[in-house]
């Protein structure tokens, strides 16, 4: 082979190694399909509180992990939509209801049992104020509402596990058996806030953190605050 | 040639001026540095640990900042001095003339054999001192801090108690992904925030319920591997009032950048009374909790259950039977 065949072959050689880095390294970055970003801030005049409505479902039933926990939320025009980034506008009220259909267990730290955060440190469950709520007992927690870097923290207690007809597949219908979970909160200044599930509920992986707890979309996602 | 050597000094003035120069160099150096910089140095001084820290840094750097003058200097020295384009400047001698120059061989030998020596003399001492590092931290530690003892092995106690002048032990439990703290000598609740007393030693206690995290607080310079079922224990004592960031160093998962919070210090009155008012606050969920232990050992299966105290690490005692493995009495 000549110089300058071999001197291509080098070349070609070290772009195919340099495209395959770059490659693992987005990769790596970005785990999981990430969603799209569901837009709240014009759902209301400005300074008016935001409705946030959400379901947290067993399995969600399509995509490329449809046996894998998630959230759906409702977007501004009424329509469910899988996506976990939210913008929401930045020192606002956000009054926020999760239709949980996912069934309970024990906290792995019941300091997570407690309602952290919120608007008078509150919770309703089915209408019920609740503070605090002891995972060991009823129907344990299915799953929590955490945006860590803001302490807000709310259990959201699971459906009985003697529950017949259980929801499936997302979205989950009224009639199916659910709670329902209503709290409030003041969206901080503009940022991007993550908030995830202290639940590990990611079903045969190493601790219950993989799979949906550790891919983009399903058990976390942002709080995409802006300046109104 | 005989001129041209004539116009030159002798090889001790070259060697006496490149040492004057670094000498009244290396003073204003350091003494700048010293004055100007060092106090400013990170991690600051708001804990024991972290005005150690300061501390080593800075005399490692009085003494880097003459060694890196001393090789600029006879760098330019040399090209001053000896430059090919300088007329009159008779050519550099090398081979066997030049290695046998046992001056500057002993300087040399000297110098760095002191440097080295010193440096590591100086770096053993600090590490193990005030139960540095070096063997008063970890799973076993070998000092630790007068009344640390005392006061870990009265924390399993539901009596537990603290006041000033007392250590305080803290419990950081790390999960994916967020820190939360207990203190026994509160009752054992447990808390997002991490709040500290001024002028107190803390004894803190790492331990993880998944994967491995890290406990950094920055400003305090204490810094811990959170391991699951280990008890990782790290001592400082705090001087200063103000705030501090934790963050998590030990890539631990999708959220690991994530994994931060800001903890402050306190003064001793205001710190009791976050404490009390806390633990009366967190009652019913402290009652939920598991037995204060120093490891907790989580249901690998996800979901399916919560922790409890791990009963194969014994209680904080003696380094003779600490981490032994021994079911607790």
């Amino acid at each position: 082979m000549s110089i300058a065949g071999r001197l291509a072959t080098v070349v070609v050689a070290f772009l195919v190694a340099v495209a395959l880095v770059v490659a693992a390294v987005a990769a790596f970055l970005t785990p999981g399909t990430p969603g799209g970003v569901v837009n709240f801030t014009n759902a209301q005049a400005a300074g008016q509180p935001v409705n946030l409505t959400v379901q947290t479902v067993g399995s969600i039933g399509t995509g490329p992990h449809p046996t894998w926990v998630s959230y759906l939320v409702k977007d501004p025009q009424g329509k469910w939509i899988h996506d976990t980034t939210w913008e929401l506008p930045a020192h606002t009220l956000v009054h926020m209801t999760v239709y949980q259909y996912d069934s309970g267990s024990p906290l792995r730290n019941q300091e997570w049992g407690q309602v952290q955060g919120t608007i008078g440190g509150t919770a309703t469950l089915n209408g019920k104020t609740y503070s605090q709520y002891d995972s060991y007992t009823g129907n344990g927690v299915g799953h929590t509402f955490a945006i860590p870097t803001l302490g807000l923290s709310v259990p959201l207690i699971g459906v009985s596990p003697n529950a017949t007809n259980v929801c499936g597949v997302a979205p989950c219908h009224f009639n199916l058996p659910h709670n329902v979970i209503t709290f409030s909160f003041m969206t901080p200044s503009a940022g991007n806030y993550p908030w995830q599930c202290f639940v590990p509920c990611g079903l045969g992986y190493l601790y219950g953190n993989g799979g949906p707890m550790s891919t983009q979309n399903y058990m976390g996602g942002f709080l995409d605050v802006v300046a109104q | 040639m005989m001129s041209e050597q004539n116009t030159m000094p002798k090889d001790s003035n070259h060697l006496r001026r490149i040492l004057v120069l670094t000498l009244v160099l290396s003073v204003a150096a350091d003494l700048l540095y010293w004055f100007l910089v060092g106090p400013h140095v990170p991690p600051g001084r708001m804990t024991s640990t972290a005005s150690d820290n300061q501390w080593d840094f800075n005399i490692l750097m009085v003494i880097a900042l003459p060694v890196l003058i001393g090789v600029w200097v006879f760098l330019g020295y040399t090209i001053a001095t000896w430059s090919s384009k300088r007329a009159n400047v008779a050519e550099p001698k090398g081979g066997a003339e030049a290695r046998s120059n046992m001056k500057a061989q002993a300087y040399w030998i000297v110098i760095t054999t002191v440097v080295v020596l010193f440096l590591a003399g100086f770096g053993t001492f600090e590490l193990i001192k005030g139960d540095g590092s070096g063997g008063g931290e970890g799973p076993n530690p070998v000092w630790e801090p007068v009344g640390a003892a005392q006061a870990e092995t009265a924390a399993l106690s539901s009596s537990a108690s603290w006041a000033p002048g007392k250590v305080l032990v803290v419990q950081v439990i790390a999960q994916q992904w967020k820190f939360t703290y207990r203190y026994p000598q509160f009752g054992g609740f447990e808390s997002q925030e991490l709040i500290l007393p001024d002028n107190t030693t803390v004894a803190f206690n790492v331990t993880s319920l998944d994967v491995i995290h890290s406990f950094w607080a920055y400003q305090l310079e204490v810094k811990a591997d959170a391991n699951p079922q280990q008890n990782n224990v790290a001592f400082t004592t705090t001087k200063q009032l103000g705030n501090f960031t934790v963050r998590c160093s030990e890539l631990c998962g999708i959220w690991h950048g994530a994994m931060f919070d800001y903890g402050k210090v306190e003064t001793q009155g205001n710190f009791s009374t976050w404490a009390s008012t806390t633990e009366t606050a967190n009652a019913a969920n402290t009652a939920d909790l598991p037995a204060f232990a120093w490891t907790y050992v989580p249901d690998a299966n996800g979901a399916a259950g919560g922790y409890y105290p791990d009963g194969t690490v014994t209680p904080y005692s003696s380094v003779e039977i600490y981490g032994a493995k021994q079911a607790a009495s």
